[in-house]
């Protein structure tokens, strides 16, 4: 009856429409080297507010779906990287595209839907139960998991933790501005009454995630691309073939791809270098990767689309984002009353299997309008820069406004952009600073409410089994990278 | 020249004559004339919450409806921040002419207690209330007491063992519980608050043993209710909730207090009362119409509607009971 009630939702004119202008938008911003899954996502969620809920949300899936597979086209066609999650197979998927072009992405793009498709199935099954049993967490619980949400940002996303570490730091300086939700002070507002409301999330996201791409754009001399033209071969020629020969591989990074997605911290980009490294680490013919292998591309195109539906995992069960795209969705979805949690699941069960019914339908389209985009591709290619750039600049302010109808956000927007910008080039990542403003105030909360309940006994932050379990979990992450180090420089 | 026949002094003299006449005629229309042409431009409606909250869904279905019922066009605008005291300001400061009407909601009778910003009920000229959600006392399924007086006995013999919780401190449930408690003699610390980021994870920690109180909506608690996790052991109004009708309330119980979080609709002080009596016609068809009602019960929202006298009356007492509630918590600086 229930799932009635979602297909009846999911089914409704207003979504479909709306889930397919939202890929050819992603096919579009995929396509684009430069314009990332994660920039496309901050410049629509704006739009989605004043959406209903499942056609908003189901946007921001949809396109997200297609432009980690359109990633891959420019990789394919310019050597290039559309999204960061295609830089794994860049190289391979160049080396095959100066032969065939059109058939290795139509392996790609079917092996992208594949990926995409076990990653929505695993949520589906998944994200209820972990639901159910999140009932019995109380704020104590909910501590050690947002500390160890945190704690993966740093480790996880950085290549050295010291920088992950700022990033952390920064973001947390950023989220303490306003009133401070338990005891009602107020912090870092200089007197300004915009800024007693905090930061506004969105328009902090467009400055952190589109500002300094433009500026990157900006700054970089012309580049005329040689584009790879298609050559006169049928886009779904290997596919039978090449799906026989890498099933066990399809499965396996599927698998990795799913769970590395729903780690926090980790997104499409790191489960997509993961699943190339452990293809190529049990791969029959290793000395092919680097060269045009089709197994390490395979690997790496179902890793990335499999992250993208795993990183809801953690982000509708916890509240904890699993990669940036759904960090900004959370901030949608709380936008839309819709708080993550086994609240959610309890009380609006139908919208949220219309969700899952979206990712499988989401999946499904992206081989027909991926098709379609694999024909044009030339022509999307050939979009010229300079009017591109400005374009999606004056989207930025737009959508920096709209949000609250505020000018201050839009001042709000520009400076976190310059602020990105520099910490794009000190190599400060910025993944870390959106999970720490998102993760770090309900660190602080959930660790004072937690005091207060217990009296200010500390005890209390291991006077359950669960609680002991994730604080374990936590300090074990701490110690990984020194675990790490040490292997290493025993190595050289 | 082509006014050849007219000397300079005769034409200066006919072009005041015509100006006076048309600037005496449009000034006598404009003051005579009644009632006033109403509305001349769109209805803006000002909501101090975000988009997609459930004060914003209020009203942009008050906005649709009534653009559908009068044709008048409507927007609606989100001033989001400063913990709704930017909304409301705004409302207070805008035209008085009918065409921006404030959503007012609960938070209004705290700012200046709070310290926020200076606007209360006295800057509005209020139109009509909406909505009404009273607190109630949720504890879990489990819990030993068999109704509220036990709850409240319990608290005064054991203080500071129970820990309450709803939504954030000197928020609509934290002057619930100081109100019941202090009603029924009791020390409001007895029963400590602690501050959460609303209903629904109140609602979770309270299942999970976090605290043992939450005093939200019942409509909130509503689907956890049903689930058998939770029990209402009472509820904070003059009677009791139509869709919860095993659940008594406090007054039935012989605690004589009453509370909730309330929305209406209001205009500026200066608007003149013939306005404020047009959209007070033309709002009350609103929240009569089927739709509102279905809307309404849909998303679990209690109907209410008090005219604008009554209402000004409502929202006076309100801002002073809220007042002496967080003078007697402490709250007030």
């Amino acid at each position: 009856m229930s799932l009635y009630d979602a297909l009846q939702l999911a089914l409704q004119p207003n979504v479909i429409f709306a889930v397919i202008i939202a890929e050819f938008f992603g096919v579009f911003i995929g396509a684009m080297p430069g314009l990332t899954a994660t920039m496309a996502t901050a410049l629509l969620v704006p739009f989605t507010y004043f959406m209903d809920p499942l056609a908003g949300i189901s946007m921001i899936i949809a396109m997200a779906t297609v432009a980690i597979f359109s990633g891959d086209i420019p990789a394919v066609l310019l050597k290039i990287p559309g999204t960061p999650a295609s830089a794994a197979q860049t190289i391979d998927a160049y080396q095959l595209g100066r032969r065939k072009p059109a058939s290795t992405l139509g392996v790609d793009l079917v092996c992208s839907a594949l990926g995409g498709l076990t990653g929505s199935l695993i949520l589906m099954f998944s994200a209820p139960a972990l639901a159910e049993f999140t009932s019995n967490f109380s704020t104590v619980e909910y501590f050690w998991l947002t500390l160890w949400g945190l704690s993966m940002a740093i480790v996880i996303s950085a290549e050295e933790p010291i920088k992950g570490v700022l990033g952390v730091v920064i973001g947390f300086l950023i989220a303490s501005i306003g009133i401070e939700p338990v005891y009602g002070y107020v912090r870092f507002t200089f007197g300004s009454v915009e800024l007693l409301n905090g930061i506004s999330f969105i328009p902090a996201m467009i400055g952190f995630f589109a500002i300094p791409e433009l500026l990157r754009q900006i700054s970089r001399p012309h580049e005329r691309y040689s584009i790879q033209l298609l050559k006169g071969e049928k886009v779904f020629d290997l596919v039978v073939v090449a799906l026989k020969k890498f099933k066990t591989v399809i499965v396996r990074s599927a698998l990795i791809g799913t769970f590395i997605g729903a780690l926090p911290g980790a997104g499409a980009d790191i489960a997509a270098w993961t699943s190339y490294g452990v293809a190529k680490r049990v791969s029959k013919k290793p000395e092919e990767y680097g060269k045009g292998s089709l197994e390490g591309v395979v690997a790496a195109t179902t890793a990335n689309n499999a992250a993208i539906s795993g990183a809801w995992i953690p982000t509708l069960v916890f509240g904890i984002p699993g990669d940036s795209i759904t960090a900004i969705a959370l901030g949608a979805l709380m936008a839309h009353g819709l708080r993550p949690g086994p609240m959610l699941f309890e009380r609006y069960g139908s919208l949220i299997t219309a969700f899952f019914i979206i990712f499988i339908i989401a999946n499904l389209l992206m081989i027909l309008i991926g098709y379609l985009a694999i024909k044009l591709s030339t022509n999307i290619l050939r979009v010229p820069r300079n009017i591109l750039v400005p374009v999606i600049a004056v989207f930025c302010v737009i959508g920096a406004y709209a949000v609250n109808n505020s000018i201050f956000d839009v001042w709000v927007m520009l400076v976190l952009g310059i602020l990105g910008y520099f910490m794009g080039r000190l190599g400060i990542p910025i993944p870390s600073v959106v999970l720490a403003i998102i993760l770090g105030p309900m660190v602080e909360f959930n660790f004072i409410t937690s005091l207060i309940k217990s009296d200010l006994n500390p005890i209390v932050f291991v006077s359950r089994p669960i609680a002991i379990g994730l604080a374990i979990l936590t300090i074990f992450t701490w110690v990984l990278p020194f675990i790490r180090v040490r292997r290493i420089r025993r190595s050289t | 020249m082509f006014t050849s026949g007219i000397s300079k002094t005769t034409s200066i003299i006919i072009a005041i004559l015509i100006v006076a006449v048309v600037v005496g005629g449009l000034y006598y229309y404009s003051t005579v004339t009644a009632p006033p042409k109403f509305p001349t431009k769109p209805i803006t409606f000002i909501v101090s919450w975000a988009a997609g909250g459930g004060t914003d869904r209020t009203a942009r279905m008050i906005a649709a409806l009534l653009e559908n019922m009068t044709g008048w066009k409507t927007v609606v605008e989100n001033r989001v921040g400063g913990g709704g005291t930017i909304g409301h300001l705004a409302m207070a400061t805008a035209p008085p002419d009918g065409h921006t009407i404030g959503v007012i909601t609960f938070e209004l009778s705290t700012f200046v207690w709070m310290g926020l910003a200076n606007v209360s009920y006295k800057d509005f000229k209020p139109i009509l209330l909406y909505n009404k959600d009273a607190a109630a006392i949720i504890v879990r399924a489990d819990a030993p007491w068999k109704d509220a007086i036990e709850l409240t006995n319990y608290i005064k013999a054991n203080p500071g063992k129970l820990k309450a919780s709803g939504t954030a401190k000197g928020g609509v449930w934290d002057i619930a519980r100081i109100g019941w408690l202090k009603t029924a003699g009791v020390d409001p610390n007895a029963l400590p608050w602690v501050p959460s980021t609303g209903a629904a994870p109140c609602l979770q920690d309270l299942i999970a043993g976090g605290v043992d109180i939450c005093t939200c909506s019942l409509p909130e608690a509503g689907p956890l209710i049903e689930a058998g996790k939770v029990k209402a052991l009472a509820v904070m109004d003059d009677k009791r909730n139509p869709a919860f009708p095993n659940v008594p309330t406090l007054k039935e119980l012989g605690i004589n207090w009453s509370f909730g979080t309330w929305r209406g609709l209001a205009v500026p002080k200066g608007t003149p009362d013939d306005i404020v009596k047009i959209l007070h016609d033309a709002l009350k068809k609103v929240i009569d119409s089927p739709q509102w009602k279905e809307f309404m019960d849909k998303n679990g929202f209690g109907m209410a509607y008090l005219p604008p006298d009554e209402f000004a009356k409502f929202l006076e007492n309100d801002f002073k009971t809220v007042g002496e509630l967080l003078k007697a918590a402490g709250y007030v600086q």
